[in-house]
């Protein structure tokens, strides 16, 4: 009974329920990017020179890039000398040791956004990483992953404690040249986090990373590196958050995946930053980064949820390089109000028998732009590579837009490619048959919404798919009139 | 249990119904017969309150209160049941999941508790296999595919379940096999009680040899021009509308 009043109250309240900010001392530096800026983030986390050096390389190479613009989103341009480039909670002292001296303000945010961190109230099976603004306060489960071999911590600990992992992997997927939010943030990345699963195993555990920012006139720029040795088997997942604001803030990450022969990774997300008010005030601009590097017979499952954001652009892909390897690619992506999303994939066959699966549904609502770009490569040696595209795309209402954008390059005779697509908007047929049968129209389109992202919610580990499922209907509140 | 008086409705500005007159009785079930165009199926989207029909005069009370007045899913909740000339597809959406909403939703109106899961599927079960469905309907995707005859074996289900004071049936015979037109007509004549009632809206007097009705209307250009028992209805099928048409005018 009560599950369902919970429900109900967050069909009532529309508002964005993690807008709140959390009033904490916390330590920023000025606004502003130069060697300064990259050397005073190097040396507050106690980086050594080959990293320092690698962030500085990043930084000139960045100077001479330029911010993209062929993505299909319209926002004014960013000032990136008007950023804060690094803020943390104040520490007393060394900070803490564990979770225990962490300040209990911060618990008590986590909790609120429904991620208790502390023993007793923790979720069960999933170990979290909890990452506010520029640092990682803490991470549950520590000790039970140790004893499977399992390393899930903070990006800046594993430098002090596994800097030969982090030297050999940090940016062999997306290299610091990559691409202009790429490379900004190998300058400042600041915190993320870092798993590696060794040969042979299978992670005992769901592992999550909770991303929260809260200060004011940042940037977060978080990098994840996960590494997943020889035949093992991990699933990750990421939650994002932040509070209302009228500014627009910058969330840059990269992501990198490493799946090692017969290894396998599966990436979810569920991003719900806040998304900007009804007439486009404030909201994150989400530019991100992420691919995944596939060896023999390896596998790679990208599962997004994007809800949030005032922009959102990023292309979770994966580089087929191994024989027999398989790349997925799940995604719902909606777009309300005035948000704007441009997002798909990059699936690069390069290995023989390589396969791909690409499904997306993209949902517009309000004024919401939203687009699916997507790339399928096929090299000359990978014989016999298959991909299978689907690209749905649902209007609601007449004043959104949905678009698609499939590249096909195959240099290799062989390949099999199919693409799909499809255009349908909630009809007034449909929400009319669902009213004659009692539904309300809210819980009309929220039924039709859920039914054509079920493809998609079914990849998600189900501790989520329900969360998923009802942060689009909250979403949707009030796309209909 | 309804009441249609000098009831006028268009769309836009082109009048289609121009001054019904209906009166129907729990327990009755009421036929409406007339040419292509006639505004049956106006007649049938009005009361249930589909978007895009003005109505331009006169009133329709359902039980004492203005049916006008209500939203679409409000007069479902009463009890008011459109059984559609074409039922509409609603892909990605489960039947069972479906059925069960609206059921619920109903129920809960009616101060009734809801249906778990196991006890709606065992209802509903025993309604599927009165109506010829298989079981693997209740996995499919709501008319998603379906052929003609499923879909509106479909629209009985769903009347069954909900059980409607008031059943308004569009056109279900069209496109119709004999044997699933016996099958739809046994689902509608199950539901025949003392204290509820069917209109059912038909082009051709076949329908009616299975649900048999008290009375026969005939509804020409938005009006009533005339009324009759079962027996009008075999009259029409023999005669045609024109020799009425004729006469009425």
């Amino acid at each position: 009974m009560r599950a369902d009043t919970d429900t109900i109250d967050e069909f009532v309240a529309s508002d964005y329920k993690y807008g709140f900010v959390t009033d904490i001392e916390s330590e920023s530096i000025k606004p502003g990017l130069g060697e300064e800026t990259v050397r005073f983030i190097s040396a507050k986390k106690n980086e050594p020179e080959w990293l320092l050096e690698w962030r500085l390389k990043a930084l000139r190479c960045w100077e001479k890039l330029e911010c993209p613009t062929w993505p299909h989103v319209d926002y004014p341009p960013v000032d990136f000398q008007d950023i804060s480039y690094y803020s943390a909670p104040k520490k007393k002292g060394d900070g803490p040791k564990s979770l225990d001296e962490v300040d209990p303000k911060l618990l008590e945010t986590y909790e609120k956004l429904g991620v208790p961190l502390h023993e007793r109230a923790r979720l069960a099976g999933v170990a979290v990483d909890a990452v506010f603004d520029s640092e990682s306060i803490g991470t549950t489960f520590k000790e039970d992953l140790a004893k499977a071999g399992v390393i899930f911590c903070s990006i800046s600990e594993a430098v002090q404690e596994y800097p030969e992992l982090v030297k050999k992997h940090l940016g062999t997927v997306v290299p610091y040249t990559d691409n202009f939010y790429a490379t900004l943030n190998s300058a400042v990345f600041s915190d993320g986090s870092f798993v590696y699963i060794p040969k042979g195993t299978r992670c005992p555990m769901e592992l999550s990373t909770y991303f929260r920012i809260n200060a004011a006139n940042t940037g977060q720029f978080e990098r994840t590196l996960i590494i997943a040795e020889e035949g093992s088997h991990v699933s990750y997942l990421e939650g994002c958050t932040a509070p209302m604001r009228d500014e627009n803030q910058l969330h840059a990450a990269v992501v990198e995946l490493i799946a090692l022969d017969n290894a396998e990774i599966k990436y979810s997300t569920v991003q719900n930053w806040y998304p900007g008010d009804e007439q486009g005030r404030g909201g994150i601009y989400n530019f991100v980064t992420k691919r995944g590097l596939c060896k023999t017979s390896a596998k790679i499952s990208w599962t997004q949820v994007e809800t949030g954001s005032a922009i959102t652009w990023k292309y979770p892909s994966v580089i087929l390089k191994g024989d027999n390897s398989t790349g997925e690619f799940y995604s719902v992506a909606l777009t309300n109000n005035m948000q704007q999303a441009d997002t798909g994939t990059k699936m690069v066959h390069l290995g023989k028998n390589t396969r791909s699966t690409i499904v997306s549904k993209g949902i517009s609502a309000g004024r919401g732009q939203n687009s699916y770009r997507g790339l399928v490569q096929v090299g000359k040696k990978a014989t016999n590579a298959r991909n299978f595209s689907q690209c749905d795309s649902l209007l609601i209402g007449d004043q959104c837009g949905a678009h698609t954008f499939p590249y096909i390059e195959a240099k290799n005779p062989s390949a099999n490619i199919e693409h799909e697509a499809t255009t349908s908007k909630i009809g007034e047929d449909q929400i009319f048959y669902c009213n004659q049968r009692g539904l309300e129209t809210q819980d009309a389109v929220n039924m039709i919404v859920n039914g054509f992202c079920k493809e998609v919610f079914r990849e998600l580990p189900m501790e989520f798919a329900m969360e998923a499922q009802k942060l689009l209907d909250v979403s949707l509140e009030g796309s209909v009139g | 249990m309804l009441q249609i008086k000098n009831l006028q409705a268009g769309i836009e500005d082109k009048p289609i119904l121009k001054g019904i007159d209906l009166s129907v009785n729990a327990g009755e079930v009421h036929a409406i017969m007339g040419p292509n165009g006639s505004g049956k199926s106006t007649l049938a989207s009005v009361l249930a309150g589909r978007d895009g029909f003005d109505v331009t005069g006169g009133k329709a009370l359902y039980n004492g209160n203005d049916l006008l007045d209500l939203a679409p899913e409000e007069r479902a909740r009463e009890g008011v049941f459109l059984a559609f000339q074409y039922p509409v597809e609603i892909p990605g959406v489960n039947s069972t999941y479906f059925l069960r909403s609206a059921v619920n939703a109903v129920r809960t109106h009616r101060g009734e508790e809801e249906l778990d899961a196991m006890n709606f599927l065992k209802a509903v079960k025993v309604k599927m296999k009165e109506l010829g469905l298989g079981e693997d309907f209740l996995k499919r995707p709501v008319n998603a595919g379906f052929s003609g005859g499923e879909k509106k074996r479909n629209e009985i289900l769903q009347m069954t379940m909900l059980d409607p004071r008031l059943a308004i049936l569009d056109e279900t015979d069209s496109g119709l096999d004999i044997d699933a037109l016996r099958i739809v007509a046994d689902g509608v004549n199950r539901l025949r009680r003392d204290d509820n009632a069917q209109v059912v809206i038909t082009h051709y007097q076949r329908l009616l040899d299975y649900i048999v009705p008290d009375f026969v209307h005939v509804l020409n250009d938005g009006c009533i021009i005339k009324s009759g028992d079962k027996s009008l209805a075999l009259e029409l099928e023999e005669k045609g509308y024109d020799w009425l048409i004729k006469e009425a005018a």
